[in-house]
């Protein structure tokens, strides 16, 4: 970075030195000015970021509630003393946990406190004219010298022109006597680039945080012939930033009339998922006209400024069920989630109506069921040879007690498994067309068939738009501050010996330069035209400095 | 040819890659361990080009001169400097440099042939999974140093980066699958745009991480050695100030292409595929880890105290948070991205 802001780093260190040796407690306002310019030192951002990236780490290791709410379930009930623990630290929210949070409020509150002044900075510096040049060339990091003939007019302006053309800003001081100095800088563009790429980072964190703040995501599952309307009582599950209001909601309705899965049938990736795709209509709001969808993946369906995502599928067997009296108690698709590659998925059935007990149905549905010792799996995700393995509970479902319960689990406190004469589980197992009777008068059960279901991600999160132009932006911006250098050259010519000397000298405000090289092409230019020559030198110190 | 031809020739041509590759990195080797019998004198100390004023301790570099092995005059001007007869061993050591690039550039080749035939027998770009993102990035990496020995002289990071090579397959092959279509979540424009910058980026940050050890090592020699006592391999590489040039170049290209792929074509592509565009999955995590690391690189050259030493370590910690999003990642942690092959 600049020598400038090295030197107020040196200041700043020195400070905290004395600050710390003498301690006398500092007036408040001056206090706070010590304080916002170690904040805003160029050391403190780097610690902070080094900070941030330290303090992200755990959440990749440690299951977060907001990626996967059910890993953290599992966590907790694998790790009963450090749950609690973690839970205090935020640590199954790191991202929004306030430890995260402070130290990133302090990284932008250092960028901002960084920004301001060096915009300030550098438009005063868009007006300056180049730098005085130095008195001894030889401290430089890069200088070399030769001497000529050629009067030193003539030099100075050969190289202004030389530099001009390769759009340098030129001062030219000429000195009656033979003697003169180009003062020459360019890369202006360096700096606006930073500052653009810095402002930028500030506006992706600005939008994002709208985003989060009034945005919503959530997910529902729909099975073939179903429909959904978007209200917060149709969702799976929901979340919403702080600012969200629920009544903001895009108030469309969609219905699902088909959805097709393909997969691979053979070769070496048999079973891998090619293709999903749901299709059927929609309406925008209320009273419209409604329209025909097709949702895949990685192309959702945008409307009125929530979109919807496919971003799940699986089978809902249609099923049937009969009480002990006879009585339709249970009639509909019930969707079943995969649980591997080959579509296993598992699911319950709760009747709370039949008589003379409650009735709970756990198990599995196979797509291609095969026999593998005797248990039933499922070979393939198509549904080839689909069926239904499923254990039967009787007793209380506990669904009276007014607490929510997923539709995804049984509560089996209050209930009893069903056991065949024998006194094993009984085990149904069922193929489309099958009834059962339940052992114990309990009922029968049907499988009808088989409807597919796929489950849409739904959400909205605004300013989309903002943070990715700003990360856009950002990116111009620092391709800008990375590849323009901004670079400072002196040429100075002495009258010697009856001779004109000329020094050339380099000096880059930031370091990565091979500022021999420069110098070694700038004498090369310089002295293209003219063939007196004689005697010159290059050399180079410790350029990065 | 049938899709099946070209898998076999793509995999046949990757594993002739690994084999030249281990060849190369041979032939570095013997190259170093002859080097150290030599007595080399200080490459840098020879290209002192006639300078002006003569100040202790200063490493004199001109450009087109850095690191070279073979230049006939280079040896020419270090042979009398450093007055010694090295005759023999200096021709078996450049020799033995020569071969190492020639069997790098071999090995390119087939790793080309490679990735190419891949795409032909997996009927789409080839970088769908793990394997595919290897063998791509690591065409990446090679072709990042070849650029830089035709054009900066860096046959010193041959070793380094031929060694990282062979690695790199080998875990490559740990991860293979047969080459096939995508699941739909990864059948995405964004998505080849996603992997192909992050692998450039990938490939980039690989050599920077070698320049940085480079950088380390020469810088601390230069430190700690008195002038009599320099000789063996690290003598002939360019001085630390060149080295941290390459490094610094090398990085400066990397991070605006992974700022990119990791921030911009990743987030669009997971908005289409999962409908969120960052969701602090631990790929995601880790990817923002290495772009905040490396930007904490790019701080540190301009920090007082922090440049040099400091930043090339900033640099490597970044390297291995990317090896880390990479590969350990997929091993270890779950998420969504875990399913895209591993
Ligand atoms: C969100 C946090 C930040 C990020 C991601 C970030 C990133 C970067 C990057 C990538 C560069 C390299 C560009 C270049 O070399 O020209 C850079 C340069 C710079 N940053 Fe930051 N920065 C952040 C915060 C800050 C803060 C808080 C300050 C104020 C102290 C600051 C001051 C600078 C300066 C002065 C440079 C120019 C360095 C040079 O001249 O080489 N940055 N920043």
């Amino acid at each position: 970075m600049t020598e400038l802001d090295q030197k107020s780093d040196g200041r700043d260190t020195a400070r905290t030195r004395d600050f710390a040796r003498t301690a006398p407690p500092l007036p408040p306002l001056q206090f706070a000015r010590w304080f916002w310019r170690q904040l805003t030192s160029m050391r403190t951002a780097l610690l902070l970021l080094l900070m941030l990236a330290l303090a992200a780490i755990p959440g990749s290791f440690i299951p977060q509630t907001k990626v996967d709410p059910a890993a953290v379930v599992r966590f907790g009930r694998a790790h009963e003393t450090l749950t609690p623990i973690f839970d205090r630290l935020g640590l199954f929210s790191v991202f929004s946990s306030a430890w995260f949070s402070a130290i990133y409020i302090l990284l932008m509150l250092s960028l901002v406190g960084c920004i301001v002044p060096r915009t300030f900075v550098y438009l005063r510096a868009l007006r300056a004219r180049p730098p005085k040049a130095p008195s001894r060339f030889d401290r430089l990091p890069a200088s070399a010298s030769y001497e000529t003939d050629e009067n030193s007019d003539a030099v100075l302006q050969r190289a202004a022109a030389v530099l001009r053309q390769k759009r340098w800003r030129v001062d030219v001081d000429a000195v009656a006597g033979g003697s003169g100095v180009v003062r020459a800088e360019k890369g202006y563009l360096r700096e606006a680039g930073n500052l653009t790429f810095h402002i930028a980072a500030v506006g992706v964190l600005v939008a994002v945080a709208i985003g989060s703040l009034w945005g919503y995501k959530g997910s529902v599952i729909v099975v073939e012939g179903e429909g959904f309307s978007n209200t917060l009582t149709q969702y799976d599950d929901f979340s919403a930033g702080g600012l969200f209001d629920a009544s903001a909601l895009t108030p469309f309705s969609l219905q699902l009339d088909r959805f097709d899965a393909r997969f691979e049938i053979d070769g070496p990736q048999q079973g891998q998922p090619r293709e999903f795709e749901a299709r059927g209509s929609y309406v925008p709001e209320p009273g419209a006209e409604s329209a025909p969808f097709d949702i895949q993946v990685n192309h959702p369906l945008d409307v009125g400024g929530s979109s919807v995502f496919l971003v799940g599928q699986g089978y809902a067997p249609v099923i049937t069920i009969r009480d002990g009296e006879g009585e339709l108690v249970f009639s509909g698709p019930v969707p079943f989630l995969p649980e591997d590659a080959s579509y296993t998925s598992s699911g319950v059935i709760k009747v709370p109506q039949s008589v003379p007990e409650e009735l709970g149905f756990e198990g599995f549905f196979l797509p291609t069921a095969v026999d593998v010792n005797g248990v039933p799996r499922s070979a393939h995700p198509a549904a080839a040879n689909p069926a239904l393995a499923l254990f039967v509970y009787a007793g209380d479902l506990g669904l009276g007690d007014g607490l929510p319960q997923s539709v995804f689990a049984l509560d089996k406190r209050g209930l009893t498994q069903v056991r065949g004469p024998d006194g094993n589980p009984v085990r149904l197992l069922l193929q489309p067309g099958d009834t059962a009777a339940i052992p114990g008068g309990l009922g029968t059960i049907s499988f009808d068939g088989v409807r597919q279901f796929a489950r849409f991600q739904i959400g909205h999160s605004p300013a989309k738009a903002i943070a990715l132009g700003a990360a856009v932006l950002g990116i111009a911006g620092l391709m800008a501050s990375l590849f323009i250098r901004p670079r400072r050259a002196w040429i100075r010519t002495r009258r010697r010996d009856g001779r004109t000397l000329v020094e050339v000298a380099r000096l880059d405000r930031v370091s990565g330069a091979d500022l021999g090289a420069d110098v070694e092409a700038l004498v090369r230019d310089l002295r293209a035209s003219s063939a007196t020559t004689e005697g010159s030198a290059t050399s180079e110190g410790k350029a990065d400095t | 040819m049938s899709t099946e031809q070209w898998a076999t020739l793509s995999n046949n041509a990757v594993a002739a890659a690994t084999v030249v590759f281990g060849l190369a990195c041979i032939a570095h080797l013997i190259e170093w361990s002859i080097t150290r019998q030599v007595s080399g004198a200080d490459t840098s100390r020879a290209e002192t080009v006639g300078a002006e004023i003569a100040r202790p301790a200063r490493q004199a570099v001109s450009a087109g001169q850095v690191g070279a092995f073979d230049g006939g005059q280079d040896a020419q001007s270090r042979r009398e400097l450093a007055g010694e007869e090295l005759g023999a061993d200096e021709e078996r050591v450049a020799r033995f440099g020569r071969l190492g690039i020639a069997l790098t550039v071999l090995a390119a080749a087939c790793l080309l042939v490679g990735v190419v035939s891949r795409g032909f027998a997996a009927e789409r770009a080839p970088w769908g999974n793990m394997y595919e993102f290897a063998t791509l990035g690591l065409l990446v990496v090679v072709t990042i140093y070849l650029g830089l020995v035709r054009f900066m002289k860096a046959q010193w990071l041959g070793g380094i980066v031929t060694g990282f090579a062979v690695c790199m397959l080998g875990l490559a092959f740990l991860a293979y699958v047969p080459a096939g279509p995508l699941v739909p979540a990864l059948d995405s424009y964004w998505l080849l745009l996603h992997v192909s910058a992050a692998a450039t980026a990938g490939g980039a940050f690989t050599i920077g991480a070698g320049a940085s050890i480079f950088y380390l090592l020469k810088a601390k020699a230069e430190r700690e050695t008195p002038e009599d006592q320099r000789t063996g391999y690290l003598w002939r590489l360019p001085s630390s100030t060149a080295i941290d040039r390459l490094a610094y170049r090398v990085h400066a290209f990397a991070f605006p292409v992974w700022t990119f792929a990791a921030l911009i074509a990743g987030p669009i592509w997971a908005e289409h595929a999962w409908g969120r565009y960052w969701g602090w999955d631990p790929k995601e995590v880790w990817a923002f880890i290495t772009w905040v690391v490396y930007a904490g690189y790019l701080h540190a050259r301009a920090t007082a105290g922090w440049r040099g030493k400091g930043a090339a370590i900033i640099a490597l910690i970044g390297f291995a948070t990317f090896l880390f999003d990479f590969i350990g990642v997929n091993l270890i942690a779950s998420g969504q991205h875990t399913y895209s092959g591993l």
